[in-house]
């Protein structure tokens, strides 16, 4: 009987994600005797002709991390779903955009207009700029077409699974191969796997206290107490928002979470979420004061929707600009 | 503009039961006029309205969003209306970030009694939005027809 | 004890008793005059004068301050004793020939003129006989010493210190109290001549605040109560059989738990004078309805009956309906209970002075209750005046001796239409009943609502009206807005009703508008724990979970909207169902 096929394929993401599959250490042996790897491009030389000329729903297994940022994403996503059984979002920036997703609080001529102008380390004389099509004596060239925003793969093609995470911890990927290999049943498509029920929390050993801020800190402000939540001291932190399965690491580094790992169960937007029960606990009934202590968060959106502004209920800045 | 091409504006208002949505009532039962516009949904207190819920109607497509609770130290539940006042303060921040006028997101005071007040919020509010013109948020995203992968290039 | 004869009886007392008190016992009796049983005995008038067996004869001593002996023989009516107390009413009647009780005393000793005329000689019938009882009590009881006497035997004279008001003196009216003769008088500047409802303060320490009080006891008045100025008196606790009397009580802050409350706290009055045209607090002979109300109580400062300033019973009266009422500048709403009571004062009136004319001037008149109709045809056969119309002002009438003290009220008559001036000397102004100046403070305490009108807001005006928005909390009388007493009884009847039938019950339904935690989903962040009102969140520190109280829980909702991980549902206003409600809502354009 032949191997399953997996394949791995890497769209607008930082690499991370690639990192992470080869943190399982000595399983990725495992994990090659037991597949059939078909499609790695960052490992192993493929082109995507090679992909092309496969049968359709060939490729069992298909973690694909990264999200749609050019049109070479998207036709990668579509390509990858044609040709898999199980198609999964691996990663934050697959599953909800990440870190590239912050690019949909600007806009596509905003980020050109920095990158080849107006940025001080940019020497551009002749103001040029990357053109999809240019012709050269040679022929003509072609890049992919960098789109207007960011995308979640499920944005773009119907996906099976969702490993959340910038990265997804290595035990979790573990966790979902052996699954896999040892021929567990697969969850109801559309569930996010590799991950728990819970948040952050429920993996953050400190003392928690009846929350009431006064003041918040941005974590170089402060020398934060190790046993003590870190929000009852006043740093945000969106571990209460944020899905378990990473183990707490951050907090358990001093430092808050972030939120990568997404939004829990029933949470249908992070960042809204992260509004509501931070706003609730500040302690002032005076509207002026709440400014003052809202004033403290210096990029709301950058820091409640982090991970998560593509998927968002929002998606993206608002670009028309009406009467 | 004429009438034809007038633009109505869709705004949802969450009213508290005990005082906006009463003072709601008492605009009607004294038969006063307020805009249409507005359409309502009765929550407990302002308390209960999480931004989740009024970005959720943005994104269906309202051009404004009225959250109306008690007047301050009137809540019926004591303090529900000042966690919705420090809700909607940080969320007019996130607004502004998303590119969006926090002129469209309106929090009131409407007390039981202010009948008065509820329609002349509704109409004010309308005509505010009016002038804001329609929100029109890029739809969601959804999946390119067709996809074309000859011009993917290896 | 110590056994004695007194006019042939034996008795036994108690050691320290004094003849007099033995003979009182007995009721034997013997005339007294600087005595007086507060006090120390003193011995100074000598009118209580006994015989006393001795070995050898008698002798003659006073009753009053002589404490009995083992085996002591009394005689209280011999010639002896006659002679004696006959003597010392003969010299009192040479210096105070006219005072009363010295009069009544010379009778009695059988003194028909006495043989001598003091130089001292004092004809007013109110003079001092020099007994001290006052300067004794202000001393002895009342503890202030603010009065004395100075020099002595004939020219001994009762004053205070060098001649002057005295300080010490805390107008308790001890002194006069005590004064046999009515020399010493006590009379504050404002208690004389007002009855007692118009002070400033209550006029006696301890009293019972109004015939109607209830509960119906006296009071003390720090005030006005000696004992809290000088220590000292506490009179009334050696008086009061029952041992009621306590000095020592204070206002006391109680806290009774309670499961349901019935809010019924009446209304105020507006304030008449801010409507200057009607001379309320500027004119004479202008009163409020509540004044009225309190001159034609039985129990009032004028026992009922209708006085004008000067005490005479007024020629002509006008009744003005709905001043602050149904009016545009003050309030729009119909007090409900003017047009009635003042129908009632009209009928009062006219049978307690039939003398006078009424004149009542009305918008409407709302005789909307059983029987008021047929009250209201009544008092216009029995000849009141009704005028339909609004009044414009009332003036002084004008300067004429004829005139002096009449008023005129100026108004149009709507039903002839003409404009008219009517004379009278008493105005009643029917102010409005409107909501208590603390009734924002109280809405507050107990989360009520108000209508426009500033009146407590029922749940419902028809369906539920004496409910409130609240669960346990009821609204009855005019505090829910203004009516009379049969609406007033009937609604807070209900309301007890209603209460007396969750007691019976002995289970609270509750709504099921509710929150849960669903623990799965909950990672005891302790979000929730403090945002709740009621304290109905408690964090379950070993299942590091938090958890709702539905007893405690009223549904506000804010602990759903503000759980970051989305575990708590709000039933009844779920996430589900108002984004369920919201897709609706935006569904169509
Ligand atoms: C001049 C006049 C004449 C009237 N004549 C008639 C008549 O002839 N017939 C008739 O049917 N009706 C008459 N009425 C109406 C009648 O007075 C009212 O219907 C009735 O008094 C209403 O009763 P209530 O218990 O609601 O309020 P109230 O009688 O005002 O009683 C309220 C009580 O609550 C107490 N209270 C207030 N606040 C507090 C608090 N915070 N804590 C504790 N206690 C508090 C007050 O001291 C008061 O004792 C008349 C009214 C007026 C003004
Ligand atoms: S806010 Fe939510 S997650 Fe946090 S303790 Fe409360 S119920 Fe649990
Ligand atoms: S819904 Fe309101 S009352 Fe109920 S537990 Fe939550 S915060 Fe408390
Ligand atoms: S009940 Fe109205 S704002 Fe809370």
């Amino acid at each position: 009987m032949s191997k399953p096929k997996l394949a791995l394929y890497w769209a607008a993401s930082c690499g991370g994600c690639e990192i992470a599959v080869l943190d399982v250490e000595e399983k990725i042996l495992d994990v090659a005797a037991f597949f059939d790897i078909v499609f790695w491009p960052c490992a192993m030389d493929f082109k995507y002709k090679d992909v092309q000329a496969m049968e359709d729903g060939s490729i069992d297994l298909c973690l694909f991390n990264g999200a749609i940022r050019t049109s070479e994403n998207e036709a990668m996503a579509r390509l990858l779903r044609r040709k898999s059984k199980v198609l999964v979002a691996f990663g934050s920036c697959a599953t909800e955009g990440c870190i590239p997703g912050l690019a949909n609080l600007t806009t596509k001529e905003e980020i050109l207009d920095w990158v080849y102008h107006r940025s001080p380390s940019t020497v551009n004389e002749n103001g040029v700029r990357p053109q999809p099509r240019f012709h050269v004596p040679e022929g003509e060239l072609e890049i992919p077409e960098f789109y207007e925003e960011v995308r979640t793969l499920a944005q773009v093609v119907p996906v099976d699974y969702f490993i959340p995470g910038c990265p997804p911890q290595a035990p979790q990927i573990v966790n979902v191969l052996s699954a896999i290999m040892t021929g567990a049943p697969l969850p109801p498509p559309g569930s996010v796997i590799g991950a728990g029920e819970k948040t952050c929390c429920d993996e953050c050993g400190r003392k928690r206290e009846e929350k009431r801020i006064k003041r918040f800190y941005r974590p170089w402000e402060i020398v934060p107490d190790p046993n003590q939540c870190l929000l009852d001291q006043g740093i945000i932190c969106l571990g209460p928002a944020t899905r378990s399965g990473c183990g707490a690491l951050c907090v358990k580094a001093n430092m808050p979470c972030r939120g990568c790992y997404g939004p829990p169960p029933n949470v249908m937007d992070q960042g809204a979420k992260m509004i509501s029960a931070l706003a609730s606990v500040i302690d002032s009934q005076d509207p002026e004061e709440v400014q003052r202590i809202l004033d403290q968060i210096p990029d709301p959106a950058g820091t409640l929707y982090r991970f998560s502004v593509p998927a968002s209920l929002l998606h993206r800045k608002r670009t028309q600009v009406t009467a | 503009m004429n009438q034809q091409q007038r633009f109505e504006p869709r705004i949802v208002g969450f009213l508290c039961n005990w005082c906006s949505y009463t003072g709601a009532d008492l605009a009607g039962v004294s038969r006063m006029k307020s805009a249409p516009n507005l359409r309502t949904i009765r929550v407990m207190c302002s308390g209960r309205v999480d931004p989740t819920l009024v970005l959720r109607a943005f994104q269906l497509g309202a051009d404004g969003v009225l959250v109306a609770g008690c007047h301050p130290g009137d809540c019926h539940y004591q303090e529900g209306n000042y966690k919705a006042m420090r809700r909607v303060l940080l969320l007019k921040r996130v607004l502004r970030e998303f590119g969006i006028d926090e002129r469209r997101l309106r929090l009131e005071w409407i007390s039981a009694s202010e009948g008065e007040k509820f329609a002349r919020v509704a109409n004010e509010f309308t005509e505010q939005v009016r002038a804001l013109g329609p929100l029109q948020l890029e739809e969601a995203p959804a999946a390119v027809a067709e996809p074309q992968l000859e011009e993917v290039r290896a | 004890m110590i056994s004695l004869t007194i006019n042939g009886t034996r008795t036994e007392v108690r050691e320290g008793t004094t003849i007099l008190q033995a003979a009182r016992f007995l009721e034997i009796p013997i005339p007294t005059l600087c005595y007086h049983p507060w006090l120390k005995p003193f011995g100074a008038c000598r009118i209580c004068t006994v015989q006393v067996q001795r070995p050898r004869g008698y002798e003659l001593v006073t009753a009053c301050n002589t404490p009995c002996e083992e085996g002591m023989v009394i005689q209280t009516d011999t010639d002896h004793v006659r002679q004696a107390r006959r003597v010392v009413v003969e010299l009192m009647m040479a210096r105070w020939p006219n005072v009363p009780i010295v009069q009544k005393l010379a009778a009695e000793v059988g003194l028909e003129k006495p043989r001598f005329i003091s130089e001292m000689r004092d004809e007013a019938p109110d003079a001092c006989i020099l007994c001290l009882r006052c300067v004794r009590i202000c001393e002895e009881v009342v503890g202030a010493c603010a009065i004395g006497y100075e020099d002595r035997g004939i020219k001994r004279k009762v004053v205070t210190p060098f001649h002057e008001e005295s300080e010490a003196c805390v107008a308790c009216g001890a002194c006069a109290h005590v004064c046999p003769t009515g020399h010493m008088k006590f009379e504050p500047e404002d208690y004389r001549g007002k009855p007692p409802e118009f002070l400033l303060g209550p006029n006696t320490a301890i009293h019972v605040m109004t015939p109607q009080a209830v509960p119906k006891v006296p009071r003390i008045d720090r005030e006005s109560c000696i004992h809290f100025k000088t220590n000292g008196c506490q009179k009334c606790v050696e008086v009061c059989e029952a041992k009621a009397v306590n000095h020592e009580m204070t206002d006391q802050e109680l806290e009774i738990e309670v499961g349901q409350i019935l809010v019924a706290t009446g209304y105020d009055l507006f304030d008449a004078s801010v409507m200057a045209q009607y001379g309320y607090g500027r004119l004479d002979n202008i009163y409020t309805a509540l004044d009225i109300e309190r001159m034609l109580n039985a129990t009032g400062p004028t026992g009922g009956q209708i006085r004008l300033k000067n005490g005479q019973p007024p020629r002509a009266v006008g009744i003005i309906h709905c001043v602050g009422s149904r009016d545009e500048n003050y309030h729009r709403y119909c007090s409900r209970v003017c047009c009635m009571y003042a129908l009632k004062f009209a009928h009062l009136i006219k049978e307690r002075c039939p003398e006078a004319e009424v004149y009542n001037f009305y918008i409407d008149m709302r005789a909307f209750g059983k029987g008021y109709e047929e009250f209201y045809s009544r008092v216009l056969h029995e000849g009141v005046n009704v005028i339909r119309g609004k009044v414009a002002e009332v003036v002084q009438a004008g300067w004429s001796k004829q005139e002096e003290g009449t008023l005129l009220i100026r108004c149009e008559d709507t039903l002839i239409g003409k404009l008219r001036e009517i004379p009278v000397d008493m105005v009643i102004l029917c102010n409005a009943i409107e909501p208590r100046r603390d009734a924002e403070r109280v809405a507050r305490l107990f989360g009520l609502s108000r209508s426009p009108d500033g009146f407590f807001l029922e749940r419902h005006p028809k369906l539920d009206p004496v409910a409130t928005s609240s669960d346990g909390l009821f609204v009855a009388g005019c505090a829910q807005g203004p009516k009379d007493i049969p609406d007033t009884v009937a609604q807070a009847s209900a309301a007890a009703a209603r209460m007396l039938a969750t007691i019976a019950k002995g289970v609270v339904e509750m709504d099921p508008v509710r929150a849960e935690i669903n623990e799965e989903y909950c990672s005891g962040c302790r979000v929730c724990n403090a945002l709740c009102p009621y304290e109905a969140i408690e964090y379950l520190e070993d299942k590091n979970v938090s958890r709702v109280n539905s007893a405690l829980c009223k549904g506000c909702g804010t602990c759903v909207a503000a759980c970051p991980a989305g575990a708590i549902t709000g039933y009844g206003f779920s996430d589900l169902q108002l984004h369920a409600e919201l897709e609706g809502l935006l569904a169509v354009r």
